[in-house]
């Protein structure tokens, strides 16, 4: 049980304001992620949580109690690390059973709940080796494991998974989510990696430049992004934007489109290009196409996709899934469809009766 | 095929080398071993005559030998302790950001840089001298009669001198491993609930295990041949005093001009440092695997 709430907290290096003033309030069993680029400010947001930083204004409260100035382990608070911090001296189950010993449990019982850990994160049969003699993955259990053990209110990520490799990654980001699901506690996840953050969270807090730009479910911050940072942060390939005439058609300053929302078609639509780049992923094409005036698009399509480079094909964006950002990037109500008719039309020479490619 | 033609071309172009440092310590002890059952006195040249173990029974029946033994066993264990103890709290306060960080340090490192004879002649004249002396003068301050160091404590004086050069020796290299020390690790355990004492036993101890292990090994190697603080300061004295193997092999041999006697002094003095090196190997040893 544990809610956390952030009351216009700062944090100053000295001059630099990291976070200049973030009031975010965390529920009880929620899985949420702070995303956002390198030095946004969200592991200092995380180490302000746990403690390891001190505030330089506002409150922390867990549970509707300040803890600002409460030492670290006084916050009943577990924290993984991006390089696991685990001794190195010691073994396996040293490791996990620290905390306990820590807390001046008696033997059988930190022996019990050790077991226990480790029967849970797969590591009974490694409970004598030493951290150096672990793949990467095990280390990450391992660390999970001496997280767990305390049974603490609430879990604190810090990219946990950024040094591992891509294939362990997608399998330790599902052994995390199943965690969560298991224990139900409030788990805190920092990533610069917006697929973690899109697949793990229940909850987005998006970040950049110390400033909270938009909070909500991974869905929510997709279909309706509230500026232009956090569209662009927010699916992967990047929205496509495109500024000038275009956009000032539709009354706006920038319109961003996702690639997996622009209609393809070989004989007619919206804007006419050339493709330059396609990327075969199998399942998924995304093809990079250079169209006049407008710049360079994204769009997916399917895996088997026979177009070139060098050819041409034409886009149309659907009109649904526009989104418009005034001049100050945020974003437009889209309460009213954008009538793209507004835009001028491409068609080949040809009847416009080609068959889709989609 | 192409490893075995580079390691036998390894093995001729390491040969020079290897084969000059063998000389360099075989012919000596060769030599040593040889003069150590001879009847060679200095005063007497041409008269050298085989002698069997006389020299060997000479020098270990000698009540000079035990006090000499005890005396290197003092120094080198006193001073492993004060510097090993010293170094570890220096390197402590030396790791934390301070104003003149930079200076402090060099500050530290310096008494290492100073030859044993000029910092055991400053230690003899400028401080533990009975009349000039700073400890006579802090003695007189506050109303005590002051200590002529020298005479009245001769081997705590040396441990003090020798201490004062190989603390800041101990304390670079701690230092050194200190700074190593993983950031997180010290946050992991923090956020564990360790305290400062215990995370200093749990993660600072052992992360240092290896430097203290280096140091210990690399200070006794050093220490139990300490002579020209002895030479300058004490002579060995008063009696035999502040007397160490080293320092009496030196007697007999430079002053009493008995070779022989000397050599066979030495060859204990090789036995001896091996019998030691043999037990603080399996001590601790064990740190330096892996």
């Amino acid at each position: 049980m544990c809610t956390i709430r952030l009351e216009n907290v700062t944090k100053m290096f000295g001059e630099l304001a990291v976070i200049p003033g973030i009031d975010l309030q965390i529920n009880d069993g929620e899985f949420v992620v702070f995303v956002g680029p390198s030095g946004c400010g969200k592991s200092t947001l995380l180490r302000l949580i746990a403690g390891l930083e001190d505030i330089s204004g506002g409150a922390i409260l867990l549970n509707g109690e300040d803890v600002s100035s409460l030492p670290p382990a006084k916050r009943g608070l577990s924290m993984v690390f991006q390089s696991y911090a685990l001794y190195p001296h010691m073994t396996v189950h040293g490791n996990i059973a620290f905390p306990l010993k820590m807390a001046g449990m008696d033997k059988a019982e930190i022996d019990k709940k050790v077991m226990a850990a480790a029967k849970v994160l797969n590591l009974t049969e490694y409970l004598k080796r030493k951290p150096r003699n672990l793949s990467g993955g095990q280390r990450q259990r391992v660390a999970i494991g001496r997280a767990i053990v305390r049974e603490p209110s609430a879990f604190l990520f810090d990219e946990p998974l950024s040094n591992l490799d891509a294939a362990l990654r997608v399998n330790m980001r599902l052994e995390i989510t199943e965690l969560h699901q298991q224990l139900g506690t409030t788990m805190v996840y920092v990533t610069h990696d917006q697929v973690e953050a899109m697949t793990m969270a229940d909850k987005i807090v998006v970040l950049n430049r110390g400033n909270v730009e938009q909070v909500g479910s991974p869905m929510d911050l997709y279909r309706d992004p509230a500026n232009l940072f956090v569209a662009g942060f927010i699916g992967s390939p990047r929205m496509n934007f495109v500024d000038g005439g275009n956009a000032a058609r539709l009354g706006a300053t920038t319109i961003g489109i996702r690639p997996e929302h622009i209609g393809l078609d070989r004989e007619k639509g919206l804007w006419r290009g050339v493709i330059g780049v396609s990327e075969h992923l199998g399942s998924d094409t995304f093809l990079h196409v250079h169209v006049e005036d407008v710049g360079t698009i994204t769009a997916r399509t399917g895996g088997e996709w026979t177009l070139r480079h060098g050819e041409t094909v034409f886009l149309t964006p659907d009109p649904d899934k526009v989104h418009r950002f005034d001049e100050s990037g945020r974003s437009m109500a889209r309460a009213i469809t954008p009538d793209l008719g507004a835009l001028p039309r491409h068609v080949n020479g040809a009847p416009a009766s080609g068959a889709p490619l989609q | 095929m192409a490893t075995l033609h580079t390691k036998s071309a390894a093995r001729a172009m390491m040969s020079p080398s290897v084969i000059l440092l063998f000389c360099w310590m075989a012919v000596p002890l060769a030599m040593t071993l040889y003069f150590s059952f001879l009847r060679y006195n200095l005063l007497m040249p041409g008269m050298e005559e085989w002698a069997g173990l006389f020299n060997y029974e000479f020098f270990l029946t000698d009540p000079a030998f035990f006090s000499a033994l005890f005396n290197t066993l003092i120094l080198v264990g006193s001073v492993l302790v004060i510097s090993v103890g010293g170094g570890l709290l220096m390197a402590l306060l030396l790791d934390q950001p301070v104003f003149g960080q930079g200076i402090v340090r060099v500050l530290v490192i310096s008494p290492f840089l100073i030859m044993p004879t000029v910092s055991a002649l400053v230690w003899k004249n400028m401080m533990m001298h009975p009349v000039y002396g700073l400890f006579a003068w802090l003695a007189k301050t506050v109303g005590l009669d002051p200590i002529d160091w020298l005479s009245a404590a001769p081997l705590t004086s040396i441990v003090m001198i020798v201490s004062w050069q190989w603390l800041p020796f101990a304390t670079l290299i701690l230092l050194t491993a200190l700074q190593s020390l993983d950031e997180d690790q010290m946050e992991a355990a923090e956020m564990d609930g360790a305290s400062l004492w215990w995370r200093f036993y749990f993660i600072v101890l052992p992360h240092l295990g290896r430097a203290i292990t280096v140091v210990i090994l690399i200070e006794t190697i050093f220490l139990l041949s300490v002579f020209a603080e002895i030479l300058v300061t004490t002579s060995g004295g008063p009696g035999y005093a502040s007397t160490n193997i080293t320092y009496l092999i030196y007697t007999q041999a430079l002053l009493q001009f008995d070779v022989g006697g000397a050599s066979a002094g030495g060859i204990v003095a090789v036995i001896l440092a091996n019998i030691v090196a043999f037990f603080l190997i399996r001590l601790i040893g064990k740190n330096l695997e892996g």
